[in-house]
């Protein structure tokens, strides 16, 4: 109990001094008492402690023992009407040492020492105190030794008063001196001692009271007294009753001393620090909350009874809960209303819950959502529109520009450098801008539209590496630079998820009837599919055998970042037109390869490996019981790709960090090769610049001609004059 | 996360999207309490889950009277039937340091790793080629002992340390508040501390002895490698390593459950430097 050891120090000194002023008057009162009245003594009566919140404690039961009629001018009132007036008469009375009135700093006081040794009792006593260096005491008890050396009735003009109770017992002495307690010094005594020795009930009873009144003493920088703080440390125990409770004691105290000081805020007052908390609750109890009126109930129930976009999230979580995959279903179920709640502010044909990318600071929730046909995205129109016309401020820039230089009699040499062609982006609803996409942070806040991906996007993505932070307009600072922000990079990220890992077992899927599709320019193949009606579901047993039961049904990515191939130097061509004075840099045309790749619906087993590992993982959920479990793929390419089949029911997810798994290290490419320099060429040659002493070299012999100039024109202008003169 | 809260910690933990399936949670919850009994553990941890390309290792902790004293590895192939794993020693850590790629998620599997290794034969020195076998018992048991060492997590305050020497839980642990549950500085490495003494004695003197000696999560290298989230409207806060994805761990402030869990393929994400 370290904590209110400093806190008592300054304390005692107002009270000590005030009992300095009373004391000395109480006591030359008390020395003309009769010994009888003097040996008074208060019955004990049990006084609550809390009530007792001033160290007058002490002093009250000091003048009750000695004067309790005269009736000192005490600032604690409750405490007089604590002590009742009846009077006892002690026999034998040895008086308690109340050292502990003043020395208040040296903790096991000993309350109960007697009267009968007193001399060497103060006299050890103060040594102690001088021992332990009590600064403020020091000077007191130097004078306080010094009186009681030579006599003892010297002691009553001490203003550490209390220790004149014990020279009023001298008589008494020879009681105690059997007692062994009073062999040691007082720092070694305990409380429990004494109560084992007394012979005398009344003394016991003095002596609790005043061991009492000495723990009602408050500390110095609060109102708590160690009484109190006890009080409520035990209270605490004993209503919970822990197991063990020695062993956690420092900590309930720790935490009873806390809670004394942090009580429970009022009911009317919020936390500030559960603020958060209530507003997110608060929002998705909107989620919760049905949007229409009462009237308009019986009507909402059958429009929703009846087919919906929203996807059965709660089947599909249920599936992959099979297999360990997946949210929590309280979770899912806020998935679940979220999209609802997507599917009326949008016009959606089809939703899907497609997965969750985990970021740094906030994760996405990501939903694939195809629009009703006609539904023009109109946010795609106008983005196009503003790069529409800033492509056709270019050329008249560059127009403008030639028209300068020529005027120019130095003619800048043009760079040989072409930006690369732009590959375009494909279409809506075709490739890999087949879906839209929305993502939301937490269900219950607003869905954020993603916008379309680009080829360039993807290619760049692929030579990247970084985390999502989970704020769409964090900028991603990497080399190669990707063109756009963190909600391209997600966008790019989850083309390529999708692409390589959405699959679906042989045979749901179809291709429609079509012929010809095959002839088309760049062989891209049938990009369409539509389900099968016929599809009889393939056992689980099977599915997880072999991995050509199952395929994908996304189209495959090309190194150009587009699913169908489209030849860039065909669009470059027609721009061209614009500036025909320009060289015709692709004399030697490169010759572009037309990109291939897997047509749509292809097997699993024709996936390529990952330095020999297969890049699928099939497994049963549940192997203890066959007969109805789920089969279950996990993607060893995109760690966190999972898709599941039974029976005619199927469904991919994607919940991870976003990223490709390499075997390899990372390599973030190389910069790119210094570029030549211009050749020299007799338009333009490169020379040296002069250096500083050529330059000054220079200037001195211009300022040499300037000077002999000057001078033959003065000379020439003396001869005139000499001329004239003569 | 504790083998008693079992159920409730895998909710908490399940926003990292792994989780168990029912049947190997009900068969967990059954063999970690025999487990308990017949090893006389004091506690005992499910540590977590390494995906293997034909098996996943299932693996649990043991823990003794003393929180920090080394723990007891088990792995066990269905949940049911765990076999103990020699404790990790450097050696072990040195040799496995080689192999790359996935767990195959056969215990017994060798892997082979050639190495040039200097050969003397009378006064020639040469080097040849040496297949070493690496069994993948020795690789499970480095890489779980690497990832605890790395980022096996607990709040402040969950331990304390008694002037006797041996570390106790604290049962008066109510879980942090909310303030401190976002910063990094009160979740403490569960294992040894390393850094704790080159503190400065300032840094020193704030700390309370009997419940900060092991290392904070502020001064990971390298700075950022740990995300700190907070789900479900501030009812939850989960740190995932960046350094090993798939290490979860979960805190619901004010209250007292905590855990931590791996799920994952058992690699290190070297790559962390070009991603933050």
């Amino acid at each position: 109990m370290g904590d209110p050891s400093p806190d008592p120090e300054p304390q005692p000194q107002q009270p000590s001094s005030r009992r300095s002023s009373q004391v000395p008057q109480r006591r030359s009162r008390e020395l003309s008492l009769p010994q009888p009245s003097i040996s008074e003594e208060v019955p004990q009566t049990p006084f609550d402690g809390p009530a007792m919140q001033s160290s007058q404690g002490i002093l009250a039961s000091q003048t009750n023992l000695q004067d309790w009629s005269s009736g000192p001018p005490l600032t604690a009132q409750e405490n007089l009407a604590m002590y009742p007036t009846e009077e006892a008469q002690l026999g034998g009375v040895e008086y308690p040492s109340l050292n502990m009135g003043f020395p208040s700093e040296l903790q096991p006081q000993p309350y109960l020492e007697e009267g009968g040794m007193q001399a060497s009792r103060n006299v050890s006593l103060m040594l102690q105190q001088l021992q332990q260096g009590q600064g403020s005491l020091f000077q007191q008890l130097d004078s306080t030794y010094l009186e009681t050396q030579p006599d003892y009735l010297g002691q009553f003009n001490m203003y550490q008063g209390e220790d004149l109770q014990f020279d009023q017992g001298v008589p008494h002495g020879p009681y105690m001196r059997d007692d062994p307690t009073l062999q040691y010094s007082p720092s070694e005594l305990g409380f429990m001692p004494f109560s084992a020795e007394v012979p005398e009930p009344e003394p016991r009873e003095l002596a609790v009271q005043n061991a009492k009144a000495y723990l009602l003493q408050t500390s110095a920088g609060c109102s708590l007294s160690l009484y109190e703080h006890l009080v409520n440390l035990l209270t605490k125990i004993l209503n919970q009753r822990p197991e063990d409770p020695l062993s956690i004691l420092e900590s309930l105290n720790r935490t009873t001393q806390r809670e004394w000081f942090h009580p429970k805020l009022d009911t009317m007052r919020d936390d500030p620090e559960l603020e958060p908390t209530y507003e997110m609750a608060e929002r998705q109890k909107g989620l919760f909350l049905r949007s229409s009126a009462g009237g308009e109930g019986e009507q909402e129930m059958e429009e929703e009874v009846a087919e919906t976009a929203v996807p059965n999230i709660m089947e599909t979580a249920f599936y992959f809960e099979q297999a360990g995959v997946g949210l929590s279903s309280d979770e899912s179920f806020r998935i679940f209303m979220a999209l609802k709640q997507l599917v009326e502010q949008q016009p959606i044909h089809t939703c899907r819950f497609w997965g969750k990318i985990l970021g740094l600071s906030r994760n996405y929730l990501v939903a694939e959502v195809e629009f009703r046909e006609g539904e023009e995205e109109g946010e795609e129109e106008e983005v196009e529109e503003m790069m529409e016309g800033g492509e056709g401020l270019d050329p008249h820039g560059e127009e403008e520009g030639e028209e300068d230089e020529e005027k120019v009699t130095d003619v800048i040499p043009k760079p040989m450098w072409r930006p690369p062609p732009i590959v375009p982006k494909e279409e809506s609803r075709s490739g890999t801008n087949k879906y839209l996409y929305f993502v939301c942070n937490e269900p219950g806040r607003p869905w954020t539209r993603l916008p379309h991906v680009t080829p360039l996007q993807i290619v760049q993505a692929r030579k990247i590496k970084k985390f999502f932070t989970g704020y769409l307009d964090a900028p991603i600072v990497s080399f190669p630079p990707f063109p756009g922000n963190e909600a391209n990079y997600l966008r790019a990220q989850i083309a390529r998820i999708s692409a390589a890992t959405h699959i679906s077992p042989l045979g749901f899927y179809q291709f429609s009837e079509e012929e010809g599709d095959e002839e088309e320019e760049g062989g891209a193949g049938r990009d369409s599919y539509e389900e099968n009606p016929d599809f009889e579901g393939i056992p689980v047993l099977e599915l997880v055998d072999s991995m050509a039961n199952w395929v994908h049904h996304t189209q495959h990515i090309l190194p150009q970042g587009r699913c169908t191939w489209v030849n860039p130097l065909q669009k470059l061509e027609e721009e061209e037109e614009l500036g025909e004075e320009e060289e015709k840099a692709d004399e030697g045309v490169e010759e572009v390869e037309q990109e291939v790749g897997p047509p749509l619906l292809t097997p699993l087993s024709e996936d390529a490996e990952i330095m020999h590992i297969s890049p699928w993982t099939a497994r049963l959920s549940c192997s203890l019981c066959p007969q109805y479990s789920v089969a279950v793929v996990r993607s060893n390419l995109w760690p966190g790709a999972y898709a599941y089949a039974s029976g005619k029911k199927f469904e991919n997810l994607y919940i991870g960090w976003g990223h490709k798994y390499s075997p390899e290290n990372f390599n973030p490419p190389l910069p790119a090769p210094i570029q030549h320099e211009y050749p020299s060429s007799p338009d333009v040659m490169e020379m040296s610049d002069p250096t500083v002493e050529e330059e000054q070299a220079l200037k001195a012999a211009q300022e040499q001609a300037l000077a002999a100039a000057e001078e033959e024109e003065e000379d020439e202008e003396e001869d005139e004059d000499e001329d004239l003169d003569d | 996360m504790d083998a008693e809260s079992l159920l409730l910690s895998l909710e908490l933990a399940s926003g990292s999207g792994q989780g168990l399936s029912p049947d190997r949670r009900a068969s967990l919850l059954t063999s970690l309490t025999l487990v308990k009994r017949d090893y006389r553990y004091d506690r005992v941890l499910f540590w977590g889950r390494i995906l293997g390309l034909v098996a996943d290792y299932y693996i649990a902790q043991g823990l003794s009277e003393d929180q920090l004293a080394p723990r007891k590895t088990l792995y066990s192939l269905n949940c049911m039937e765990w076999s103990l794993l020699p404790p990790a020693t450097e050696e072990m850590v040195v040799q496995t340091s080689v192999l790359k790629g996935r767990f195959m998620g056969d215990p017994s599997h060798e892997y082979e790793h050639t190495e040039l290794q200097k050969m003397s034969e009378g006064e020639k020195v040469f080097e040849e080629e040496v297949v070493v076998q690496i069994k993948e018992e020795t690789r499970l048991v480095s890489v779980i002992d690497q990832i605890d060492k790395a980022v096996a997590v607990i709040p402040r305050g969950a331990l304390f340390k008694t002037p006797f020497g041996p570390i106790h839980v604290n049962r008066t642990f109510e879980g942090l508040s909310l303030s401190e549950a976002k910063k990094l500085s009160s979740y403490f490495h569960f294992k040894e501390p390393v850094e704790l003494k080159n503190k400065t004695l300032l840094e020193k003197a704030d700390l309370d002895p009997s419940l900060d000696f092991m290392d904070p999560l502020e001064h990971d290298i390298p700075k950022g490698s740990w995300s700190i989230q907070m789900e479900r409207g501030n009812a939850l806060v989960v740190l995932r390593s960046l350094l090993w994805p798939g290490l979860t761990f979960f805190h619901a402030p004010r209250t007292k459950n905590y855990g931590y869990i791996y799920v994952g393929t058992g690699e290190k994400n070297i790559d962390l430097p070009f991603m933050l």
